[in-house]
């Protein structure tokens, strides 16, 4: 993934510093909040959504039973339309094909629809290095790459940034930003139209991703909103688009399924404004698939932890989570932050970090992602999955042992209760060490002279 | 009716008072409660914290001490949700109203049991206090609660009823992510207090004591005079006292 | 071994032994309704669009060439493209199939036919059939003009998809140009035509 979130410290530690920002934390609650409830409004219209979302679930499912089998029908279909398919083990190899497809072009530009799988391997970085400039063409990816910030949501990058920041942003770095640039939102789109517009008329190579292929017809499928999409998959004469291995989909019917779940889920809309389609070389077109892994066929391998590549990237388990919603997605130190991101990034990069580790303990599992996801992700269950996987600190082993080994004989947990009793008195208002962290914010309840089963014991059942 | 109690951990060893009022209620509504004194966790917190084995083990002791009964009234949420939703996948248990089983025991939580087997809503209570109630994650999207607990409120004697703004939205406690994740937690249960405060009410009801205490030791160090109390403590009290 | 046999390789390893799922269909599909669309399927199409800040208007068949030399009229549009294929009646316009993206930018709008509508989002589909062109007709111009067969509205999604050839290029269209990317608010028109105008001909 992206090396910028090299050396990260885990997430307890972002967070905290998070949760002081007040400015970060009013921006995220005023997005989240807005895009929840016209997600809420929308799916609500539709009274068959349930069956919507188990469709949803199992296609995916039978897909990824399934994959190598419809990865070679796809290559097939797209070839036979005249595109070129290339396939990726990992960042590196994508970021070479990709490079060595500008380089034999003879271009030192690119343009570039939002796409999560090139934020995932690097991808500008890459080509940067090889004397290729990448221009993201999404507005919350031009605010993110203008204000060499990070993105912090999969679907609004730059949802950390309000209106007046963006402004900012704009008369900063973008040099042909009218000098009388308010912050209203209209007029911030106008200036990245006009910004974006020459880019766009001269580009001769664009980069994307999908968010669909069709294994039965070849036709891979791009869902967005400015027409900044359209531009890049359009006018410029190579295109070439980098996808993960499981955005895949069998039949061209089951997009009926995918194009009601993803735009209600993600932009709260009924659909989308634009979505294209195309299968193979188009209008004249140069055409490059490169299907990437890079730690996907890892996730597939784990009979739990693989349902997390049912994932549509609508971000809708971003915009429910009270943990996301306080910390922002810089927090998860990951292109895919928020719930979906505690699950997925620990998978695709392993758990070798203190950052990584982390990640699965940051939710409190209320539930509310798995609610709302439209290929019904269990999140809480993957969650706890990892957190069993990762290595424990040792003063929590030893804690956990003694747990258990009090409540493996009620006698012992008997025993404890009773000598908790009779120190009733002397638990200090402040605890100390790692239980400090409980007693900072709240008090401790009274800890009661007598159990309620010694209560049971000496009364009975209370009959006595 | 016989059916057995399991207490859980935390109501054993901090809330005797809710489990006391557990039986005060199932007797008087005519059910005969037993108290399998080999219980002692259903295994949550190592489960969710990673140690599925320490929890597993949990798990089997559980099926054993219940594995008599018909059926099993579980005075929280969460643990309720714990046995229901996780043991089958974690020790292939089999939880009689489990998705796709039948066979005992089964497994209630207080609200369930009250409203689905013994079929009441009104359980003669009385309380003549400001209440707002909190639905809890677990009872809320694991157990799919629904209006059972507001129903047995609402038909509580003297008691005023006060809808909790983002009821919904998890307080913030999640078992030991309240210690691991001590910022965040914070910050939900300040947002979560804020609206119970905005509320009104004199006291915050839910359906786990685990919740409560989180909130309730946050409103208490602010000194709001707000008190939590379990749901079974409310449905206990009656004109008379108890 | 090639990078395609590892990633095979690694994925017949991972699924080994794992059941195959059934696919439940237990949602709306395809009505295929027979005949001219309703009126109230009309409305319900033009309400949506509507929603979208779109313009729409509803018009007998005969009456489209004027729709649309009023709607041009009244925007002012002298350099219009109307793609090849466009009904003969209709005003005339470049068919625009040679212009460079810079000459399109030129344009003042452009007039089109669609393949189908879908009532229940507000949207149009566009296959580069006779009156809808390559892709980027519909795209550089500032305004796109497009008219809607009565008959070609159908209820939902799944009917749509249905009726499309999967091998054409598709843009499927629903309102202008928008973006939700400052504060999630929903602000029209940014990359895309800023302005899309919709004549239903019934």
């Amino acid at each position: 993934m992206s090396k910028t979130f090299v050396g990260m410290p885990a997430f307890p530690k972002n967070a905290a510093k998070a949760v002081q920002d007040s400015q970060l934390r009013f921006n995220l609650r005023k997005a989240t909040r807005t895009i929840r409830n016209k997600r809420a409004l929308v799916v609500g219209e539709l009274a068959d959504w349930p069956g919507l979302r188990q469709a949803g679930k199992a296609i995916k499912d039978h897909t990824l039973r399934n994959l190598d089998r419809y990865l070679i029908q796809l290559e097939e279909a797209v070839t036979a339309a005249g595109g070129h398919v290339h396939w990726a083990k990992d960042a590196a190899e994508a970021n070479r094909i990709v490079a060595d497809l500008v380089k034999a072009t003879g271009e030192t530009e690119v343009v570039k629809v939002k796409s999560m799988a090139t934020q995932e391997i690097g991808l500008n970085e890459a080509l940067e290095a090889e004397g290729i400039t990448a221009y993201e063409t999404d507005l919350a990816e031009l605010i993110v790459q203008l204000g060499d910030d990070w993105p912090s949501h999969i679907l609004v990058p730059a949802i950390h940034r309000n209106r007046a920041e963006i402004r900012e942003i704009f008369l900063d770095k973008m040099p042909d930003a009218p000098p009388g640039l308010t912050d209203e939102p209209r007029a911030l789109a106008e200036a990245a139209r006009l910004h974006l517009r020459e880019r766009f008329l001269r580009a001769k190579v664009a980069i994307s991703g999908a968010n669909f292929m069709i294994a039965e017809t070849g036709t891979l499928v791009v869902l967005e909103s400015e027409g900044n999409g359209r531009m890049c998959l359009t006018l410029p004469r190579t295109l070439i688009s980098v996808v993960g291995i499981e955005k895949l989909l069998p039949t061209w019917r089951d997009l009926e399924v995918f194009l009601q779940l993803l735009p209600r889920s993600s932009t709260g809309e009924r659909m989308n404004p634009y979505t294209s389609t195309w299968a193979g070389a188009t209008e004249g077109q140069d055409f490059h698939l490169v299907l990437l892994d890079n730690g996907r066929t890892g996730v597939l391998a784990d009979e739990v932890g693989r349902q997390a590549l049912r994932c549509i990237r609508c971000s809708a388990c971003l915009n429910v989570c009270p943990v996301y919603e306080r910390t922002g997605g810089h927090a998860y130190g990951s292109v895919y932050p928020g719930p979906i991101g505690a699950i997925l990034t620990p998978q695709l990069r392993g758990m070798s970090t203190e950052l990584d580790r982390s990640l699965p303990f940051a939710s409190s599992l209320c539930g509310a992602c798995y609610e709302v996801c439209p290929v019904a992700i269990d999140i809480p269950t993957v969650l706890v999955e990892l957190r069993a996987k990762a290595r424990h600190p040792r003063a929590e082993r030893l804690g956990m042992a003694a747990a258990g080994w009090v409540f493996t004989r009620s006698v012992r947990l008997a025993r404890a209760q009773r000598f908790g009793g009779r120190m009733r008195r002397l638990v200090p208002k402040r605890l100390p060490g790692p239980m400090s962290a409980w007693t900072d914010t709240r008090d401790i309840p009274d800890i009661p002279r007598e159990s309620f089963r010694a209560w049971w014991d000496r009364t009975e059942g209370g009959t006595r | 009716m016989r059916v057995a109690l399991f207490i859980t951990c935390v109501n054993d060893t901090l809330f005797p008072g809710t489990g006391q009022a557990v039986v005060t209620l199932l007797r008087r509504l005519g059910v005969d409660v037993d108290f399998p004194p080999a219980q002692t966790c259903c295994g949550q917190m190592h489960v969710n914290t990673g140690y599925p084995k320490e929890g597993g083990r949990l798990a089997r002791q559980f099926m054993d001490v219940f594995a008599g009964y018909e059926a099993v009234v579980i005075p929280s949420g969460s643990c309720a949700a714990m046995v229901r939703e996780q043991y089958p996948r974690l020790i292939g248990a089999a939880i009689g109203n489990a998705p796709d089983t039948s066979c005992d025991p089964k497994v209630y939580e207080l609200s369930e049991f009250l409203v689905d087997v013994l079929g009441v809503v009104d359980v003669g209570a009385y309380f003549p206090h400001w209440v707002t109630y909190h639905p809890t994650c677990h009872s809320l999207r694991g157990l799919r609660l629904g209006d059972r607990p507001r129903k047995l409120l609402e038909n509580v004697r003297g008691l005023e009823l006060v809808p909790l703004p983002g009821a919904e939205e998890c307080c913030g406690f999640g078992g030991t992510f309240a210690v691991k994740n001590k910022d965040v937690s914070a910050a939900m249960c300040a947002d979560k207090v804020g609206n119970v405060l905005s509320t009104g009410a004199e006291v915050l009801c839910a359906a786990d004591n685990s919740c409560l205490m989180h909130i309730g030791g946050t409103l208490r160090r602010q000194k709001s005079g707000i008190r939590v109390m379990h749901l079974a403590e409310i449905l206990a009290t009656t004109e008379g006292g108890r | 071994m090639t990078s395609r046999d590892t990633i095979l390789g690694r994925i017949r390893a991972a699924v080994a032994g794992a059941p195959d799922v059934e696919i439940p269909r237990d949602y709306h599909g395809p009505i295929f309704p027979e005949g001219p669309a309703d009126a109230s399927l009309i409305e319900h199409f033009a309400e949506r669009v509507r929603d979208y800040r779109a313009t729409v208007h509803i018009v007998p068949a005969d009456e489209v060439p004027a729709a649309i030399q009023a709607a041009l009229s009244a925007r002012q549009a002298d350099r219009v493209i109307v793609p090849e294929g466009a009904p003969a009646e209709w005003p005339p316009g470049t068919a625009g199939e040679s212009l460079t993206p810079a000459q399109l930018d030129e344009m003042d709008g452009v007039v089109t036919t669609c393949a189908v509508a879908v009532a229940e989002t507000g949207t149009i589909v566009l296959d580069g059939g006779p009156g809808m062109g390559r892709r980027a007709l519909t795209l550089v111009p500032d305004y796109h003009l497009c008219v809607v067969m009565a008959e070609q509205i159908v209820p939902g999604v799944p009917d749509a998809v249905a009726r499309l050839d999967p091998v054409r290029p598709l843009t499927w269209i629903s309102g202008p140009s928008a973006t939700s990317d400052i504060e999630l608010n929903r602000v029209e028109g940014v990359h895309g035509p800023r302005t899309l105008e919709v004549i239903i001909a019934t």
